[in-house]
This record gives C-alpha cells, structure tokens and sequence, in this order.
C-alpha cells in the first residue's frame, strides 16, 4: 500500500509558522524605522509599499504560473505528470489568500496611500501636465486599474477553484469516468486564455510596468510570464523533492524529475532571450525614452543586482542544469530550485525598486533594507508553505481515477 | 571489404516477444552485434547494455569552440584589425555580439554532432554496409548475433526459433563498410505486370 495521504509534519509546521513570524517582525520593524507614519513621498514610506507589492506580486503570479503549468499540461494531453499533479494544483491554492493580499496591497496603496512615487498616474494634478501620462490616462487611472485588477484576480481564483472542485469529484467518482477529465479540458482551456490576456499581455503592463509609467516594453509581459514561470516549476520541483523525501509520491521517479528539470532549463533560456530582446533593442536605438529605464539598472546602485540576476538565472542553470543527469539528480535540482526562487525573487526586485525609487543609491547599496525584503519575502515563503502543505492534506496524493494515471506511473523519457 | 564473419540472424515481428529475447540471448552470454528496427523501440539500447552516448559532450565542446570562435573573431576584428566607428558606439559592444556569437555556436554544434554522428555510425556517401534482412526497415526486428569460433550455431538458431523468432538464418557478412556498389541488385517488391 503506497502512502497517499500527506499529513504535514510538526517540523514543517514550525519552520512555516518561524518565517511567518520573520515577514510579520520584518514589517513591524520596517513600519517603524522607514517612518511608514510620517511623511507620504518619504523614502521610507515609497520603500515601505514598494517590498509590498513586489513580494505580493511575485509570489502570486508564481502560484498563478503552478495553475498553468496544470493548464498547459492538460491541453496538451501530457499524462506523464498525472502522478505529481496534486502538489501544482495544492500550490495554486495560494492563489486565494495570495490574491487576496495583493489585491488589498495594491488597491490599498491606490486608494490608501498618498504616495504617488511608485504609480505616479494616479496623481490627477500631475497626469494633467504631464503629456505622455494624459495620453495613457483612459489606461492608467486608479478606476481602471482597480475594475482590472478586482477582475484578474477574481477570474483567477474562480477557475482554480472550479478545477479543485473538478479534480477532487473526479477522485470520489467512479473509476473510469472520464466526463470530469473533459471538464478539466474546458476549465484549462479558459485559464489558458485568461491567462494569455492577463500575464501573458495587460496584468504586468498596469501593475509593474505602470511604474516607469513614462516607458513601456512590447517584451515587458512576455518577460515577467517567464520569470514567474521558470519560478513556478522551480516551487512545484521542491515540494516534489519535499514529499519525496518523507516517503510520499512513490509513482514519481527520476523521469518525472527529468522532466520538470528540462521545463526548469529550457525556460531559463526563454527567460534570457525575453530579457536579451528587451534589452538590446533598446541598447541598439539608444534612444532617450527608452534607455531610461536601464540607466538606473546599468549605471546606478543597482549594477550589482542586475549582473547578478543574468548569472544566477541565465548562468547558472545553463551550466548546471545542461546534464542529462544533473537533472535527474534530487540535489542538483533542488538547489537550481532554491537558487532560481530567488533569481527571479531578485529579477522582480529589480523591476519594481529602480523605479519607485528613482534610482536612489540608498536603496540599492542598502544591506539593512535588503535584509528588510528578505525578511518579508521569508513572510510569504511562510504563507506558501503553510497553505499548500494544508491543501496537500486535503487529497489523496494520487488522483487515482485520471484517465492518465498509467501513462503517468510507466513514463519513460 | 576486409574481414568476414558469421552471424546467427533471427527476425522478430513483436517488441514483446523481442523484449525477453533480448534478455535470454544476453543472459546465455552470446554477444548481440545489434538489433534492427523499423522504427525507434523505447528502452531496447537499455535492454541490450548499450553505453550512454557521448555525443552531447562532443556536442557541448563543439558548441564552446563556436562561441570562443565567434567572441574572439568579432572583438579582434572591431578592436584592433579593422576599427569602424559605428553611429557612436563602443567598439567593443557585447550585446550585439551575442546574436553572432549565438548563432556560431549553434552552427559549430549542429555540424559538428551531425558530421560526429555520421563518423561513428559509420554514414557517408557511396558508403555501403551489409543489410542482414531487407524488411529491417519495414516491419521486421533483425536480431544479429555474432558468432566466435566456439559458437555452436545449431543451439543459437535453436534458442532463437523457441523466443519466438518468425525467422532464423545465418549470414556470414563483411564486418566493416565498403565503397561500391551491392554484390547483388535486390527486388523488395514484386514488380507489376502491366498490360498495355
């Protein structure tokens, strides 16, 4: 008999509730040392709001990207998965509460917030003269952006509770049965397409790159896709490798390791030549509009960050991941894993601070402040692991009656 | 054409019943020279003990000689062979050389592990190998077994009709490729009598 139910261990539980404990001592500490109380265009308070939302965001579309993956796979009838689904379905669960935390930090700073350094379109006396910001203001304004936003988050909590709803009937219902497998092609038919529309295109155009709201990227959303993406596959590698560990998932093996090792690999490229496209084009036109958005990043405080992010997401997994057997190895990938989480932690990082910042060297030279977004990112690494390790609990790790069960369990790459 | 030797050939139209074949031959301790197949069968260079290929590793050298090639090429050319001034750029610019450098690096692994791959199965033009049975690329899986001085053939043609083979012979073939022709022009198909 294979051990099917997880059943979350007290170490776990500890260690989830301990980086809880870091994101929630990290925010109270950076409240009062950033001054969040006092002036609204400080540094502080910009600084304050800006770790926010990179950390909500990022962590959210990285559970989004689990969604896809299910998506992706389903529509393209990969059976080879079918085995380790339950662990990308259980980390599309965050998609809930960390739908909801960005939706309140982003609606909170356009709403709540006086600050306008971070999205300075919502500032209606300085859109009015400002001619790029009037010519974009049926786009950028806080009432579109919040409908948008509401909307984005919504659809995606809907279709990924709809498909758990689907996924879990399936495993009550008589074996055989494949009218819940042809519901599933229909749910991950529509969130493919919601999710082209959103991170695919328009979501990363209004909450990321609305600021450097004077810029803008045909790459911009293609980019992100791929950095929360490779993310993605990097959180449902661990959690594989986790339950691995303590004895769970027994029909999964090197193969399917191999596998998910390759998405990890060939999306890194993808990533690279997405950041490459960006950036030489704009390198090549050397045009003033658009090269501002790399002077900071370049020639700024955030030269190191931004070298950093090419070697450890392009560099490192091009050379360490390239093996055939390095990735059907359980410590190599989990170490690409942890590495990549945080390269694309850190290419968020940079995508977001030099801009709401405006380049000041305080911040990208800062260790202490660092050590303030680590310290809430470990918040939300927290809140991952808390709720997906719950929605493990909440199904059989195997989804038994999947029609690709068998593919899954004799897959061969 | 170099050395001749004798081979036990059994043909198989089944990969289940290739399979433990496969198995028994190895086992009993016959060296299998290769197995023919009309079409790729998963895990059978697995099932014949067949060695990783190390085409990726020439693969990845070639693709370093390429992107050496490329970088050292293109920054000795802008830098101190031929310096142009182009629109104010640096002379030494990274990002655009690194489409070149991608492409060289491609083409020096691309041609490299084809021309590699073609060396090691021994492919090139006008060469010819011995076909130990026509229907190899057809429907047929052609067992070839390689026999020494001490091979009783009548026990591995034996072994061979119980696994299942649908037909036995032995061959006694050239070991190596030859440039040339075929001894002998072979009729695969029934050719039509069409009366006009």
């Amino acid at each position: 008999m294979i051990k099917e139910q997880f059943e979350i261990t007290g170490r776990y539980k500890q260690w989830a509730y301990a980086l809880i404990g870091v994101g929630v001592l990290a925010l109270v500490l950076g409240f009062v040392f950033l001054n969040v109380a006092g002036d609204a265009n400080s540094f502080g308070v910009t600084k304050y709001w800006a770790v926010l939302m990179h950390n909500s965001i990022y962590f959210l579309l990285v559970a989004v990207a689990a969604m896809f993956f299910i998506s992706a796979t389903t529509m393209a009838m990969g059976g080879w998965q079918t085995s380790m689904r339950r662990v990308p379905e259980a980390i599309s669960g965050y998609v809930y509460v960390g739908g909801a935390i960005a939706l309140v930090i982003l609606l909170g700073y356009v709403f709540g917030s006086q600050n306008t350094a971070i999205y300075h379109w919502k500032d209606a006396e300085h859109v009015a003269h400002d001619k790029v910001l009037t010519w974009k203001k049926g786009f950028l304004n806080p009432t579109f952006f919040s409908i948008a936003t509401i909307l984005v988050i919504g659809i995606w909590m809907a279709l990924s509770y709809w498909y758990r709803k689907v996924s879990l009937a399936e495993d009550a219902g008589a074996p055989g049965d494949r009218s819940y497998f042809w519901k599933t092609i229909i749910i991950c038919a529509a969130f493919i397409v919601v999710y082209g529309l959103t991170v695919g295109s328009t979501t990363p155009w209004l909450w990321l790159m609305s600021i450097d709201a004077h810029w803008f990227s045909t790459m911009y959303s293609w980019y992100t896709f791929a950095s929360s993406w490779v993310a993605g596959l990097s959180l449902i590698m661990l959690f594989i490798v986790y339950l691995k560990n303590q004895g769970y998932l027994e029909y999964v093996n090197e193969e399917h390791i191999h596998d998910v090792g390759k998405f990890i690999f060939a999306f890194s490229i993808f990533w690279t030549y997405l950041w490459f496209s960006q950036y030489m084009l704009i390198w090549y036109s050397n045009q003033p509009e658009e090269t501002v958005y790399f002077q900071p990043r370049l020639h700024g405080a955030y030269q190191g960050i931004f070298y950093l992010n090419l070697i450890i997401n392009f560099v490192a997994p091009i050379l360490i991941l390239m093996k055939r057997s390095s990735k059907r190895n359980y410590a190599t990938v989990t170490f690409m894993s942890v590495v990549l989480i945080f390269g694309h932690w850190l290419d968020f990082y940079q995508m977001i601070m030099p801009g709401s910042l405006k380049g000041d060297v305080n911040d990208g030279n800062s260790i202490g402040l660092f050590i303030f977004d680590m310290g809430v990112a470990a918040g939300f690494i927290g809140l991952i692991m808390l709720i997906v390790g719950n929605k493990l609990t909440k199904a059989s790790l195997l989804p038994k009656n999947h029609p690709f069960v068998k593919e899954s369990i004799v897959h061969h790459t | 054409m170099g050395q001749v030797k004798k081979y036990v050939v059994g043909c198989f139209d089944d990969e289940k019943v290739l399979f433990p074949a496969v198995k028994k031959v190895r086992a009993a301790g016959y060296k299998i020279q290769d197995v023919y197949t009309p079409m790729p069968v998963h895990g059978l260079d697995h099932a014949l003990g067949m060695r990783e290929t190390s085409l990726h590793t020439a693969g990845f050298i070639y693709g370093i000689t390429g992107t050496t090639t490329a970088l050292v090429c293109m920054s000795w050319i802008f830098t101190s062979d031929w310096p142009l001034n182009i629109g104010g750029k640096p002379h030494l610019p990274l990002p655009a050389f690194i489409p070149i450098t991608f492409e060289l690096t491609v083409l020096f692994a691309a041609v490299g592990m084809v021309l590699t791959f073609c060396y090691l199965c021994q492919l090139a033009p006008f060469v010819k190998k011995h076909h130990f049975h026509e229907r190899a690329t057809d429907d047929l899986m052609v067992m070839v077994i390689e026999c020494t001085a001490k091979t009783n053939e009548e026990e591995v043609k034996a072994m061979l009709n119980s696994n299942g083979a649908v037909e036995v012979n032995v061959q006694e073939a050239p070991v190596g490729w030859w440039l040339g022709r075929y001894d002998r022009p072979s009729k695969l198909f029934k050719t039509r009598e069409v009366a006009y």
